[in-house]
C-alpha cells in the first residue's frame, strides 16, 4: 500500500479538511441539536427512581431475546399469520427489496408512503422502488426535507439536525415557491403538514419500520411524535413494516422498560407524543379518500399486511461473540448526543453508508462491512460517556476497538521502518504507522525520559514537527508530552525513606506512564498525600497498562501489557496491598477494560482492588484519617474542575469534588463530556481541528467559571486545557498535598525539558 | 368496558401530569358529559361511539362519517380506553368506529375517559395491553399531548396529528 491509501498522508488531509467543512456548515446546528438532546436525557433520566433497574431489565430482554432469536422468528411468522398479515425473512437488501417491489406490483402502487425507518435506509428501498415507477413520499417531516434536499440523515432519530429552521426555509421557498415565502418554524410545519397530508390521502401502500416486535401477538411498537406513522399505517389498505430480525423481544409487557427509556435515553423526553402498539393487519377502517361520500366502518376486512423481518448480517452478528451486543441496540441516539465528536460535526462524519454515532461501528461492520465502519471508526476515542448513557448498557468503546483491531488487519505503510525499533508490538494484524506510534507510546516514554532533555527539544522543533506531521500524521501545532529526566519509580527509590513499622494500610501507586515519565510531580503528591494519611507506599517498576495499544485497536498488544501488569501487581495484591491510579483511563483499564483481556478470576482480583487516587483518599478520611494532614485552601479559593471522562463513567468525579470541599475549595465542575484530546486522539493531523472545537466548548465553561485554579484529574484534559487555555491545570492531588521535599506546585516546573513552551 | 383499574387518586396525578403536556383535563359525572362534550368541540365535529351505558355523544357529533366529512371536521371525540398517571397519557384503541383516524385527523381531539380507567404506571399499563393486545389482536396508541415535531428548527404543536387534546374524566 501506497501513502495514498486510506491511511496516508493524504487521506488524512481530505479527512481533515472534511471535518473542518463539517464543522463550518453544520456543526452549529448538530451541536446545538444534540446538546439539547443530551441535556434533556440528564433531565429526564434524573426523574425515574428505577433508572438503573429499568436499564437492567431492558439489557436483560434484549439478550434473552437475541440468545432465543431463532425460536422468536418463528414465533412472531406464526402470530402475525393467524392474525392474518404476512411474514418474510429477508436474507439481505436485494431480496428485502425484491419482496417489496413485488408487493407494491400486487397492489398496483403508484405510490408508496412512508414513516421514518433506518432499516429502510440501509436497504435503500426508496431507490429500488423509485427505479420502478412507484412515487416514494418520506411523510416524516425531517426525512422530508432531505427527500427535497437530496442530503442523507446526519442523525438516526433526528435526521435533519444539521439545518438550522433558516436553511430549511430557503430549501421550501426555492423548491415549491410559495405565494408567501414562508419564515418561521410553525409556518414550514403546517406547509409541510398540508402537503404530506394530501400524499398521504392518495396513497396505495404505508411503509413503516418497526422498533419492536413482540412474538406473543404480533404487535409492533412505533415511537413517534408527529402522527405520521399512525396515518401511514391507518389510511392505505396495504402495509409493508420493515425491521431488523433484531427487533423482536418475547412479549407485550417486555415493551414497559422500552417504552419508559427510550425518549429519555434519545431526545431527553420522558414519552414521545406517540408510542403506537398497532397489530397488523389493524382493526380499523381503511380511510378511501377517492371514495369521499361512503362512510367509513369496519374493522379493516380488506387490510394487507407484510412483515419483513431482514437478516442482512444480524444473524451472524449474533454468532460474533464482539459485535453480537450490537443487536441489543434500539435506536435510541443516546451514544450520538452524548459524544463529544459527534456534538461537533454529526453524522455526516461520524457515520457509515447508513448508520450514525458510536454504536454505528457495530452496525456498520455487520451489515455493510469493514470498509464503511473504517471511515468513521477512529472518531470514537474510547472516553466510554456513552455507555452509562446507553439504556441497554453496550459496551459500545469495546465494539469500537474490535472493529479497529480488524480494521488495522492487513495495513502496511511505506514508513513502517521508521517506527518499528520504537513499537515493539505484538500485532499479527497491521495498524497503520500513525496507530502503531500512538500505540507503543511506552517506549517512545522510555526512550523520551532517558535523553530529556534534548529528546524534547528535538520532537518539538519545527523539521521534526514537521516530518512527524508528514509521516506519522502528528498535529504539527501540538506540543508533544515533555518527558522527565527523573521518573516516578526512580524519585521513590531515590528517597531512602524508611517505610512505617505499622502501617494503617499499604498501597502500591501504579505508575502510570503519564505520571511517571511525564506528569512527575502528581506522583510525588500522590505519595506524600497518602503517607500523610498514614499508609505505606511503594511504587514498582509495573509496564504500561495497555490503555496507548487499546485506543489504536491493537487488542493483542494491550492484552500482553495486561498479562505483564497483572503479574506485576497480583503479588502485592495478594500481600494485602490496595492498588492506587492516577491516570483514570488506567484505572477504567484495570476496573473495565481488562474484563475483555484477562481471564475472569484474574480480571477480578486486580479490580477490585483497585482505586483512583482521590476516591482513595476519600476513603481514608472516611475511615478517620487526618484530615488536617492535607494542605487546605486559604480564604475563599474557588476550583473548576473538569472531571476525566472514563473517571465520570466510573462514578468517581463525586470523590474528587467532595475531597477539594472538604479542604476548603469551592468548587465548580464542568458539563462537557469529553476534553476532545481524548489521549492520542487530539495529537492526530486529521483529527486536530475537531479535538479543539469539540475542547473549546469545555475552555469556555471554565473560563466562565473565573475560578482561582483550573484543576483536572487526567493527563488529555490537562494538555487540551494546557493548550486552550495557556495555562496548565494541576491534579486534584497537587492541591491537597502537604508540602514535602521537592514540592513545587507551578506549571513551569513540570516543563523544563520543553524545548518549545 | 369491564375492567376496573385502582384509582385512588388517580384522577389529580393524571391531570396534573397531561397538563404538563398543555392538555386540558375536565371531571364530569355521566349525566354531565354529553353537554360538556357539546361544549368542547368546535364545529364541525365528528366522533366515535362511545362504549359507557348512559354516556352518550352530542348530535352535533357525526358518527360514522365520510372521508369528506373527516377532512372537514375540526374536531375528533373518541373514547380512551385508559389512561397513565405517571405520564399523563390516554390509551386510544383502534375499532371499527373509526377511532383512530377520527382522533388522528382533526386539529382538536376530545378524549372521553372513564375515572376507573386511570392506571397508575407504565408497568399497570402494560399489564393491561399484554393481556388485551394477546387476546384481541387489536392496536392501540399511548397518545401524550398533541402531535409534535422539532423538525423545523423549533418545537412545533400539530405536526400531522392534533394541535390540541383535551380530557373529559366521567366519574
Amino acid at each position: 500500500m501506497s501513502s495514498d491509501t486510506p491511511t496516508g498522508g493524504t487521506a488524512r488531509e481530505s479527512k481533515a479538511e472534511h471535518i473542518r467543512q463539517l464543522l463550518a456548515t453544520e456543526g452549529d446546528a448538530v451541536a446545538a441539536n444534540t446538546r439539547g438532546f443530551n441535556a434533556g436525557r440528564y433531565e429526564s433520566v434524573a426523574k425515574l427512581d428505577e433508572y438503573e433497574a429499568l436499564k437492567d431489565e431492558a439489557r436483560a430482554i434484549k439478550a434473552d431475546a437475541i440468545e432465543r432469536l431463532p425460536e422468536l422468528i418463528d414465533a412472531v411468522a406464526e402470530a402475525v399469520e393467524e392474525n392474518g398479515g404476512a411474514v418474510y425473512i429477508a436474507e439481505d437488501a436485494a431480496d428485502a427489496n425484491r419482496y417489496i417491489s413485488e408487493v407494491c406490483e400486487e397492489a398496483d402502487a403508484d405510490r408508496l408512503v412512508k414513516s421514518k425507518s433506518m432499516t429502510s435506509e440501509e436497504i435503500e428501498v426508496n431507490e429500488h422502488l423509485q427505479a420502478r415507477g412507484v412515487d416514494v413520499v418520506e411523510t416524516d417531516l425531517g426525512e422530508g426535507v432531505l427527500q427535497i434536499a437530496d442530503e442523507a440523515p446526519s442523525h438516526i432519530v433526528a435526521p435533519a439536525i444539521h439545518k438550522s429552521r433558516a436553511e430549511i426555509a430557503a430549501l421550501f421557498n426555492e423548491y415549491f415557491d410559495p405565494e408567501e415565502p414562508l419564515e418561521t418554524a410553525e409556518e414550514l410545519t403546517l406547509f409541510a403538514r398540508e402537503r404530506l397530508g394530501e400524499q398521504i390521502k392518495e396513497a396505495d401502500v404505508g411503509m413503516t419500520g418497526a422498533n419492536f416486535v413482540t412474538a406473543d401477538s404480533g404487535t409492533i411498537a412505533l415511537v413517534t411524535s408527529e402522527g405520521n406513522a399512525r396515518k401511514t399505517v391507518t389510511v392505505p389498505d396495504t402495509h409493508v413494516a420493515v425491521a431488523g430480525v433484531a427487533k423482536i423481544v418475547p412479549t407485550v409487557e417486555d415493551l414497559q422498560p422500552f417504552v419508559e427509556l427510550i425518549g429519555r435515553s434519545g431526545t431527553g423526553q420522558d414519552i414521545t407524543s406517540y408510542i403506537s402498539l398497532f397489530t397488523p393487519p389493524i382493526n380499523s377502517p381503511t380511510v378511501e379518500f377517492d371514495d369521499p361520500e361512503t362512510p367509513i366502518g369496519g374493522a379493516g376486512e380488506d387490510r394487507d399486511f407484510h412483515l419483513v423481518l431482514l437478516d442482512n448480517g444480524r444473524l451472524a452478528m449474533r454468532e460474533d461473540e464482539d459485535l453480537r451486543e450490537t443487536l441489543y441496540c434500539i435506536r435510541c441516539s443516546a451514544c450520538a448526543n452524548t459524544c463529544a465528536n459527534f456534538q461537533s460535526v454529526g453524522g455526516h462524519a461520524f457515520g457509515g453508508e447508513t448508520y450514525s454515532g458510536g454504536i454505528a461501528t457495530g452496525w456498520e461492520a455487520g451489515v455493510h462491512g469493514l470498509d464503511s465502519a473504517a471511515e468513521f471508526n477512529d472518531l470514537c476515542t474510547g472516553c466510554s460517556r456513552c455507555v452509562e448513557a446507553c439504556p441497554v448498557g453496550i459496551d459500545i468503546p469495546w465494539i469500537n476497538t474490535v472493529v479497529r483491531d480488524r480494521i488495522n488487519d492487513g495495513h502496511e505503510g511505506e514508513f513502517e521502518f521508521l517506527v518499528d525499533g520504537l513499537s515493539p508490538d505484538v500485532e499479527t494484524s497491521g495498524p497503520d504507522l500513525q496507530k502503531r506510534l500512538f500505540g507503543n507510546f511506552e517506549t517512545l516514554a522510555r526512550v523520551g525520559s532517558a535523553f530529556a532533555p534534548v529528546s524534547n527539544w528535538l520532537a518539538n522543533a519545527d523539521p521534526a514537527a514537521a516530518l512527524l506531521e508528514r509521516v506519522a500524521g502528528v498535529a504539527r501545532e501540538r506540543d508533544l508530552p515533555a518527558f522527565q529526566r527523573t521518573t516516578l519509580v526512580e524519585w521513590v527509590e531515590s528517597r531512602d525513606r524508611i517505610p512505617p513499622a505499622d502501617p494503617d494500610r499499604k498501597v502500591v501507586l501504579y505508575p502510570d506512564l503519564y505520571t511517571n515519565y511525564i506528569d512527575v510531580e502528581r506522583g510525588k503528591a500522590a505519595v506524600r498525600t497518602l503517607e500523610a494519611l498514614g499508609v505505606e507506599v511503594v511504587v514498582p517498576s509495573v509496564p504500561g497498562s495497555g490503555r496507548a495499544p487499546l485506543s489504536q485497536g491493537m487488542i493483542d498488544t494491550a492484552r500482553a501489557k495486561a498479562e505483564a501488569v497483572a503479574g506485576d501487581l497480583d503479588p502485592y495484591v495478594e500481600a494485602g496491598y490496595d492498588v492506587v491510579v492516577v491516570e483514570p483511563s488506567d484505572l477504567a483499564m484495570f476496573r473495565e477494560d481488562y474484563r475483555h483481556l484477562l481471564p475472569e478470576e484474574r480480571f477480578e482480583a486486580l479490580a477490585d482492588n483497585s482505586f483512583e487516587v482521590i476516591e482513595y483518599v476519600y476513603g481514608l478520611l472516611e475511615d478517620g484519617g487526618d484530615l488536617a494532614a492535607l494542605d487546605h485552601a486559604t480564604g475563599e479559593e474557588t476550583v473548576a474542575y473538569h472531571s476525566h471522562c472514563q473517571q465520570r463513567t466510573l462514578g468517581l468525579d463525586t470523590y474528587s469534588v467532595a475531597v477539594l470541599e472538604r479542604c476548603g475549595y469551592g468548587v465548580r465542575t464542568t458539563d462537557a463530556e469529553c476534553c476532545g484530546m481524548a489521549g492520542s486522539f487530539g495529537y492526530k493531523h486529521q483529527y486536530y481541528d475537531l479535538a479543539m472545537d469539540v475542547g473549546e466548548s469545555l475552555a469556555a465553561e471554565v473560563r466562565a467559571a473565573d475560578a482561582d485554579h483550573v484543576v483536572a484529574s487526567g493527563t488529555s484534559c490537562t494538555d487540551q486545557l494546557d493548550d486552550l487555555l495557556g495555562d496548565r491545570p494541576a491534579h486534584v492531588v497537587e492541591l491537597i498535598a502537604p508540602e514535602g521535599e521537592q514540592s513545587v506546585l507551578s506549571a513551569t516546573s513540570r516543563h523544563t525539558g520543553d524545548g518549545n513552551r | 368496558m369491564a375492567h376496573q383499574h385502582s384509582s385512588g387518586g388517580g384522577y389529580e396525578a393524571f391531570a396534573a401530569t397531561a397538563a404538563e403536556y398543555g392538555v386540558d383535563v375536565r371531571r364530569v359525572s355521566p349525566e354531565e358529559a354529553e353537554a360538556a362534550i357539546e361544549g368542547a368541540v368546535d364545529q364541525p365535529a365528528v366522533g366515535a361511539l362511545l362504549p359507557w351505558d348512559g354516556v352518550a355523544l352530542p348530535a352535533a357529533v357525526t358518527t360514522d362519517p365520510t372521508p369528506a366529512e373527516l377532512s372537514a371536521a375540526t374536531t375528533g371525540v373518541t373514547a380512551a380506553s385508559l389512561a397513565i398517571a405517571d405520564y399523563g397519557s390516554v390509551v386510544l384503541r383502534a375499532d371499527e368506529h373509526g377511532s383512530e383516524p377520527i382522533s388522528l385527523f382533526t386539529d382538536h381531539h376530545v378524549a372521553v375517559l372513564h375515572e376507573d380507567d386511570i392506571v397508575p404506571d407504565m408497568p399497570a399499563a402494560f399489564d393491561w395491553f399484554g393481556e388485551t393486545l394477546r387476546e384481541s389482536r387489536d392496536s392501540a396508541i399511548i397518545a401524550t399531548g398533541p402531535s409534535a415535531t422539532a423538525d423545523m428548527g423549533a418545537l412545533v404543536q400539530g405536526a400531522h396529528g392534533p394541535k390540541t387534546v383535551e380530557v373529559l374524566v366521567v366519574a
